[in-house]
C-alpha cells in the first residue's frame, strides 16, 4: 500500500540536553497518517524525553519540528494540542473529582449561545465518542473508580474530540491485563483506519509485532534505526536497543532446595484472591506469574501484613503464625520489594545510608541513639554487594538511576537478615544491563538459602528464573508447574484462566 | 462487529449510566443529609419551644448567618482550589471598621462610595494573599495565617490613629439602614446574601472559569498541563475572597453599629465550619455553594436553638468543633461506603 | 542526610543573624534591654508557646499539623483552677490538667490515624470543641487565689538567677525532644513518614501509632503549658491564650520546617522562639500593643517562606541556562 507523500510529523535532527546529560542527540523520526510507528530502546534510550517534545512540555535545543508539513515551534502542551498531538502518559492524568465528560472537555466546555456551559451537549457527544470507540463507559462517571485501563480510554477519547491528527501512547500496557491490552490494540486499528498516526513507544517486543507497522530503535540518545516491523526478528531489534549480544540475560545458578519454610493454606482475601495454597523451601525460586490484576501482589501485601485475610492459614518454619503488620511479618523474617520503588520502596529525599537501615533502625541504635558508623558500614557493605553505583552511601537516592534504587531497597531489605524475601517486579522500569545484574543477585541469594517468591508479569524472566511456577488468575491458582514442565503456553494458557 | 454485541455494549453502557447517575445522587447526598439534619433539629426543638417555629424566629436565624455566607462563599471559591484563607475574619474587620469610619467622618457622602469602597479594600486585601499564594508560591496555610495577623494588625494601627471605636450614632441612617430594610418583606441582608449564593453558584456550575477551578483543586498538576491558567484562577479566587469579605465587613458595620477594632474576630472559624459542613472538601475539587448555604444555615439554627432552649451560649463554640469533627467524619464513612458497595459493584459488571 | 543538614544549617545561620540584630536593636533602643530582670521577663513571656512548639515540631516534620494545641492549654488551666476551687490538693488539680491534655491529645490522634482523616481540619475542630468545653466548665468565671508555691513556678525563678523555672523545664524539655529527633531511630522514623508515608510503612514502621503517640505528647505538653500559664498569671480562665496555636505554627516555622513535612530541626525552632520572644519584648519596651506585635509577626511568617522563594526566583532569572530540575529525572 502505497503511503502518502507527506508525513504528519517530522522529526529533524532532534537535539535534547539536560544539565551534563545528553538525552537526545539529533534524532529524526517521521510519522505517517494511518500508521502505528513504535518506537522502543532501553530506558535513558531517550523516548519520553522525546515524547515530553512532541507533547510541548519540553523544548528541543535545536532540529526541526514539522507538522503536517509546516515548520512549528511546540512551546506549551496546549500548543501541541492546537495543532493535533495527543499523547496519553503511561499515568494519565485525570481529575477524580469530575466525570469522565468533563475530564474530554475540560479547558474546551462546549457552550451554549449564551456562553453558558452546555451540559446536554457535552454528555452527548462524549456518550458518542465512547460509543464510536465501541467502550462501555458512560459520560457520567465519575473517574475516581476507573481503572488505569478505563483512563487511557477517557484520554483516548480526549484525543478524538480534539480532533487529534497524532496520538502518542507512552508505554500503555503497562498496567493493563491481556484482555485490555486486546481492547486497546482493537482501538489503535480503528483511529490508524481514520488516518490518525500513532506513535506507539513500549518496551514490550511481542506487542510491536502485533500492533506496528514501522519501528524505530533508540539507543542512548541516538536514533538506530528504522524499518518496517516485518523486515526485523526479535534478536535483532534487542541487539540494537542494547548495542551489544546479551548472551546471558538469565544467569541461573542452580541452588539446593531445603526443607519448607512458608506454607499457604487457602488463603483467602475477599475482592482480592481466594483459596491460596503454596509450599516455599529454602534455596528455592517460586514464581508467581499472571496477569495485572490476577492478585499476586495481594497475596504478597497479606504474607507482609499489608492487608489481612479473612481466612486461611499461614505456616511459618512449621509454626501456624498471625502476620498483622509489617513490623510482625519482619520479625517473622518475611522482606518485601515492593512494586512501587518510588512510592513504596524509597524515600527519595534521604541518603543511601538512610535508606538502606530504614527497616533496621533499633540494629544500627545503641540505647535508643543511631550510631552512624553501624550505619555507614552496613550501608556500605551491601552497597558494594549489589554493586551499587553511587557517590557515596551519603548521596540522595534520587540522583541514581533506576537500576541502581533498585539494588538499594534490594540492600535495605537484605539488612533484615530475612528468611524469606518476596520480590514483585523487581526488574521493572530498569535497563536491560541492570536487569541481568539483579537476577545474578536473586539467583544467588537463592544458593545462599533464602526462599524466594519472584513475583513478575515478565514472563521470560519468569521461566528462567523460577524454579517453580504459580499462576494466578482472577484471584485463584490456575496452575502449578515445575520448571520443567512451565512453557511460555501453558503458563499464558493458566493465566488467561484456561485450567488443564 | 454483530448486532448483538453491539446491544451487549449498549446494555452495559445503560448499566454504566445507572450506576453514574446512582453516584451522581451520592454525591447529592450530603445536601440531603443537612436537610434532614436541618429538618430533625427544627423537629426537636420544635417539639420543646413551639416559638421556634415561627417564621419571625426562621427570619432570625437566616439574618443572623447572612454575612457569614457571604464570607463563606468566597472562602468555598478559595477551597475548592486546594487552597485556604485563614484571613476572612481579619479582612472583613477591616473593611468594617474603615467602611464605618469613613461613614463617620464623611457622613454626607453617597452611601453606593462607602459600599464600593468597603468592596474595594476587601478586594486588594483578597489580591495580596492570592499574590503571595500564586506568584509566592507560599502555601496558603501559611500565607493566610500571616496576613491574618497583619491585617488585623493594621486595623489597630489605623484605630490607634483615628478613633478606637465607631458607634451606631457616628454613622448615618441610611448606612445603618442597609442592615434592617427589607424588600418585599424579606430583609435585604437576606436578599443579597442569597444573590449572591445564587451568582456565585451558577457561575461555578455554567461557566468555564468556574469549572476550571474544581480541576485546580481536583489535580493542581494536571489543570497546568492542559493549559487551564491555574495561577491565575488561584488569585482570582483569593481576590474574590477578598472582594465578598469587603462586602460582608460593609453590612458587618451596618449591622452591629459598634465597630472596633477587634470585630470579626475568629469569623474565620465559622466560616470554615459552614464550609466543612456544607460538603466541600478541604482537599478541593468538589462541593457546592447550596452545601454551603445549608452547612450556614444549620450552624446558624444550633445556635438559635440553643438559646431558645436557654442552653447556656457557653456550648455554641463547642457545638462548632464537634459539628466540623462530625461532618469530616461522616465524609470518610460515606467516601468508604460508596468505594466498598458502588465501586466494587461496578467491577464486577 | 548530610546535604540536608548542610541546607539547615545555612537557615538556622540566618537565625542566628536575626536573633543578635534583634538583640543588638534592643540594646540601643531601651537602656533596660539587657538586664537580667528583661531576660526573665522576655523568657517567661515566651515559654508556653515555647514548649508547645517543641511537640508541633515533630508533628510538622511527621506531616500532620495541631492547632488544637492552645485550646487544651486553655482547657487544662479551667480543670486545673476547677479542682482546686472546689477545694482539691493541688498535685490532685495538676495531675487531672494533665490528663485531660493526654485525653485531648488521644482524641485528635484516633480521628486522625485511625478513621485517616486530614489533621488541619481536625483540629480546627478541636480547636473550637476544646476551647468551647472550658467555656462549659468555667463560664465566664475565672479562679485566680492559688497559693503562692504555685504561682511562684509560673513568675518565679530559680533561686538565685534570673532564669525562671518555666525556662528550665523548657531547657530540659528541649534537649529531650532534640536528641530524639536528630539522634534517635524515632527521629529518623519521623523524618521518614513526614517525606513518605508509604514508603515509612512498607519499611516496618508504624505510622498510625507513632503519630497516635506524637498527638498525645501534644496534648500533656499543651496542658503542661497551661499550668504554667495558670501559675504565671494566677488566673484560670477559659480564654486563656486565646490565639496561641497560631503563634506557636509561626514560630516552627519561621524555625525551617517545611510545613509539608519531612524537613526541619530544633535548633532552628528553638532558635525562633527566641527571635519571637525578643522582638515581642522589644516592642513590648516600646509600648507597641500586641496585636501590632503580631502584625511584625505575620510578616516574618510570610517572608520566613517568601523570601526564599523569591530569591530563587531571581537566581534563576540571572542564570538563564539553568538545570530543568525537575525534567532531568529520567526513569
Amino acid at each position: 500500500m502505497a503511503k502518502p507523500p507527506e508525513p504528519t510529523i517530522e522529526l529533524v535532527g532532534i537535539a535534547k540536553q539536560f544539565g551534563a546529560v545528553q538525552a537526545l542527540r539529533g534524532v529524526d523520526l517521521n510519522l505517517y497518517p494511518g500508521e502505528v510507528h513504535a518506537l522502543v530502546g532501553e530506558n535513558g534510550a531517550g523516548k519520553s524525553t522525546l515524547v515530553k517534545i512532541l507533547a510541548g512540555i519540553h523544548r528541543p535545543d535545536s532540529g526541526t519540528v514539522k507538522v503536517g508539513g509546516e515548520v512549528v515551534e511546540l512551546r506549551s502542551p496546549t500548543q501541541a494540542q492546537a495543532l493535533g498531538i495527543a499523547v496519553v502518559q503511561q499515568e494519565p492524568m485525570m481529575f477524580p473529582d469530575l466525570d469522565v465528560a468533563e475530564n474530554v472537555f475540560m479547558g474546551r466546555h462546549p457552550r451554549d449561545r449564551f456562553g453558558r456551559v452546555d451540559w446536554k451537549r457535552m454528555y452527548r457527544e462524549v456518550d458518542h465518542l465512547l460509543v464510536s470507540l465501541d467502550v462501555s463507559l458512560s459520560s457520567h462517571t465519575p473517574v475516581q473508580g476507573l481503572s488505569v485501563a478505563e483512563q487511557q480510554l477517557v484520554e483516548i477519547a480526549k484525543a478524538l474530540s480534539l480532533q487529534a491528527r497524532v496520538l502518542v501512547l507512552d508505554e500503555p500496557t503497562a498496567a493493563l491485563s491481556s484482555h485490555e491490552v486486546e481492547e486497546l490494540f482493537a482501538i489503535v486499528n480503528q483511529l490508524r483506519e481514520r488516518g490518525v498516526a500513532v506513535l506507539f513507544v513500549s518496551h514490550r517486543l511481542e506487542e510491536v509485532f502485533t500492533i506496528a507497522d514501522r519501528l524505530t530503535v533508540f539507543r542512548d540518545g541516538t536514533h538506530i534505526i528504522t524499518a518496517p516491523v516485518s523486515e526485523m526478528n526479535t534478536e535483532e531489534i534487542i541487539k540494537h536497543m542494547v548495542g551489544r549480544e546479551l548472551s546471558n540475560l538469565y544467569p541461573k545458578s542452580e541452588a539446593e532446595v531445603g526443607e519448607v519454610v512458608l506454607e499457604v493454606r487457602q488463603l483467602t482475601r475477599p475482592g482480592a484472591f481466594a483459596d491460596v495454597s503454596f509450599q516455599l523451601r529454602r534455596g528455592e525460586i517460586l514464581g508467581f506469574s499472571g496477569l495485572v490484576g490476577a492478585g499476586r501482589t495481594e497475596v504478597a501485601r497479606v504474607l507482609f501484613g499489608i492487608d489481612r485475610a479473612e481466612s486461611g492459614e499461614i505456616w511459618l518454619k512449621g509454626t501456624k503464625v498471625h502476620i498483622r503488620s509489617p513490623q510482625q511479618a519482619m520479625d517473622y523474617g518475611i522482606a518485601y520489594v515492593p512494586e512501587d520503588r518510588h512510592q513504596q520502596g524509597l524515600v527519595m529525599n534521604f541518603s543511601i545510608a538512610s535508606n538502606v537501615t530504614l527497616a533496621i533502625l533499633q540494629k544500627v541504635s545503641r540505647l535508643g541513639l543511631l550510631d552512624p558508623r553501624r550505619e555507614q558500614k552496613i550501608a556500605s557493605e551491601y552497597s558494594s554487594q549489589l554493586n551499587v553505583r553511587s557517590a557515596g552511601v551519603e548521596q540522595l537516592v534520587s540522583a541514581l538511576s533506576g537500576g541502581n534504587q533498585q539494588k538499594v531497597v534490594l540492600g535495605k531489605w537484605l539488612a533484615t537478615n530475612p528468611s524469606v524475601l518476596i520480590l514483585d517486579e523487581p526488574t521493572r522500569g530498569i535497563d536491560v544491563g541492570a536487569k541481568a545484574e539483579v537476577h545474578r543477585i536473586i539467583s544467588d541469594l537463592a544458593a545462599r538459602g533464602l526462599a524466594i517468591i519472584l513475583i513478575s508479569s515478565e514472563l521470560p524472566e519468569v521461566l528462567a528464573m523460577a524454579d517453580r511456577v504459580i499462576v494466578l488468575h482472577e484471584g485463584r491458582v490456575t496452575g502449578t508447574f515445575t520448571r520443567s514442565e512451565a512453557t511460555q503456553e501453558r503458563v499464558m494458557f493458566a493465566a488467561t484462566g484456561q485450567e488443564r | 462487529m454483530t448486532t448483538t454485541s453491539q446491544d451487549q455494549e449498549r446494555t452495559k453502557q445503560h448499566g454504566q449510566v445507572s450506576q453514574a447517575r446512582l453516584l451522581g445522587l451520592v454525591n447529592r447526598v450530603r445536601e440531603l443529609g443537612l436537610l434532614i439534619v436541618l429538618l430533625l433539629i427544627i423537629l426537636i426543638v420544635g417539639i420543646q419551644a413551639p416559638r421556634f417555629l415561627s417564621i419571625d424566629n426562621f427570619e432570625q436565624i437566616l439574618l443572623s448567618v447572612a454575612i457569614l455566607a457571604i464570607a463563606a462563599v468566597g472562602e468555598t471559591l478559595v477551597v475548592l482550589t486546594r487552597n485556604v484563607d485563614l484571613s476572612v475574619g481579619s479582612m472583613v474587620g477591616v473593611t468594617a471598621f474603615v467602611t464605618a469610619y469613613f461613614f463617620k467622618q464623611l457622613p454626607g457622602s453617597n452611601l453606593l462610595l462607602g459600599i464600593l469602597l468597603g468592596c474595594a479594600l476587601g478586594l486588594v486585601l483578597g489580591m495580596v494573599n492570592g499574590l503571595i499564594v500564586s506568584f509566592g508560591r507560599v502555601p496558603a496555610i501559611v500565607a493566610t495565617l500571616g496576613t491574618l495577623y497583619v491585617y488585623r494588625g493594621l486595623i489597630f494601627i489605623f484605630s490607634s490613629n483615628t478613633t478606637s471605636q465607631v458607634n451606631a450614632s457616628d454613622v448615618p441612617i441610611s448606612y445603618l439602614a442597609l442592615a434592617t430594610t427589607q424588600i418585599f418583606g424579606i430583609p435585604a441582608l437576606i436578599l443579597i446574601a442569597a444573590v449572591i449564593a445564587i451568582i456565585v453558584g451558577y457561575f461555578l456550575h455554567a461557566s468555564q472559569s468556574g469549572r476550571q477551578l474544581y480541576a485546580v483543586g481536583s489535580n493542581p498538576d494536571a489543570a497546568n498541563m492542559i493549559g487551564i491558567p491555574r495561577d491565575w484562577l488561584v488569585f482570582g479566587a483569593f481576590a474574590a475572597s477578598g472582594l465578598l469579605c469587603g462586602l460582608a465587613g460593609v453590612l458587618w458595620g451596618a449591622r452591629f453599629a459598634t465597630v472596633d477594632a477587634t470585630a470579626a474576630t475568629g469569623l474565620e472559624l465559622q466560616v470554615i465550619a459552614a464550609v466543612v459542613v456544607g460538603g466541600v472538601n478541604i482537599f478541593g475539587g468538589s462541593g457546592t455553594i447550596l452545601g454551603v448555604m445549608l452547612g450556614a444555615i444549620v450552624l446558624g439554627t444550633l445556635q438559635n436553638a440553643l438559646n431558645i432552649l436557654n442552653i447556656s451560649q457557653f456550648w455554641l463554640l463547642a457545638l462548632y468543633g464537634a459539628a466540623i469533627i462530625g461532618a469530616v467524619v461522616l465524609d470518610a464513612f460515606i467516601t468508604r461506603w460508596v468505594q466498598r458497595t458502588i465501586l466494587s459493584r461496578r467491577k464486577k459488571a | 542526610m548530610k546535604r540536608l543538614t548542610s541546607f539547615l544549617t545555612s537557615w538556622e545561620a540566618l537565625l542566628v543573624a536575626l536573633l543578635l540584630i534583634g538583640v543588638m536593636i534592643g540594646s540601643v533602643l531601651s537602656p533596660y534591654f539587657l538586664s537580667a530582670f528583661n531576660f526573665n521577663a522576655l523568657t517567661s513571656n515566651i515559654m508556653e508557646i515555647a514548649i508547645m512548639a517543641l511537640p508541633m515540631t515533630l508533628i510538622i516534620i511527621a506531616g500532620e499539623i495541631d492547632l488544637s494545641v492552645a485550646s487544651v492549654l486553655g482547657l487544662s488551666s479551667v480543670v486545673l483552677g476547677l479542682l482546686w476551687e472546689r477545694g482539691n490538693p493541688m498535685w490532685l488539680a495538676i495531675g487531672v490538667a494533665l490528663l485531660v491534655g493526654l485525653v485531648a491529645g488521644c482524641l485528635n490522634g484516633l480521628l486522625i490515624t485511625k478513621l485517616a482523616l486530614p489533621s488541619l481540619v481536625i483540629t480546627i475542630g478541636s480547636l473550637a470543641l476544646y476551647r468551647g468545653l472550658a467555656y462549659v466548665v468555667l463560664g465566664d468565671q475565672a479562679v485566680s487565689n492559688f497559693p503562692t508555691a504555685f504561682t511562684n513556678l509560673g513568675f518565679g525563678s530559680i533561686p538565685g538567677t534570673e532564669i525562671p523555672w518555666s525556662g528550665l523545664i523548657f531547657a530540659i524539655l528541649a534537649v529531650i525532644f532534640g536528641v530524639v529527633l536528630h539522634f534517635s531511630w524515632a527521629g529518623r522514623q519521623l523524618y521518614a513518614m513526614g517525606n513518605n508515608k508509604e514508603a515509612a510503612r512498607f519499611s516496618g514502621i508504624n505510622v498510625g501509632r507513632v503519630k497516635l503517640v506524637l498527638f498525645m505528647l501534644s496534648g500533656v505538653i499543651a496542658a503542661l503549658a497551661g499550668v504554667i500559664f495558670t501559675a504565671r498569671f494566677s488566673s484560670a480562665r477559659p480564654d486563656n491564650a486565646v490565639g496561641f496555636e497560631l503563634t506557636v505554627v509561626t514560630v516552627v516555622l519561621l524555625g525551617g520546617v517545611n510545613i509539608f513535612g519531612g524537613r526541619g530541626s530544633l535548633l532552628g525552632v528553638v532558635l525562633a522562639i527566641f527571635i519571637v520572644g525578643v522582638l515581642q519584648n522589644v516592642l513590648g519596651l516600646l509600648n507597641i500593643s500586641g496585636d501590632i506585635q503580631s502584625l511584625v509577626i505575620g510578616l516574618l511568617l510570610i517572608f520566613s517562606v517568601l523570601g526564599p522563594n523569591l530569591a530563587r526566583r531571581i537566581q534563576v532569572v540571572f542564570t538563564r541556562r539553568r538545570l530543568a530540575v525537575g525534567s532531568s529525572k529520567q526513569v
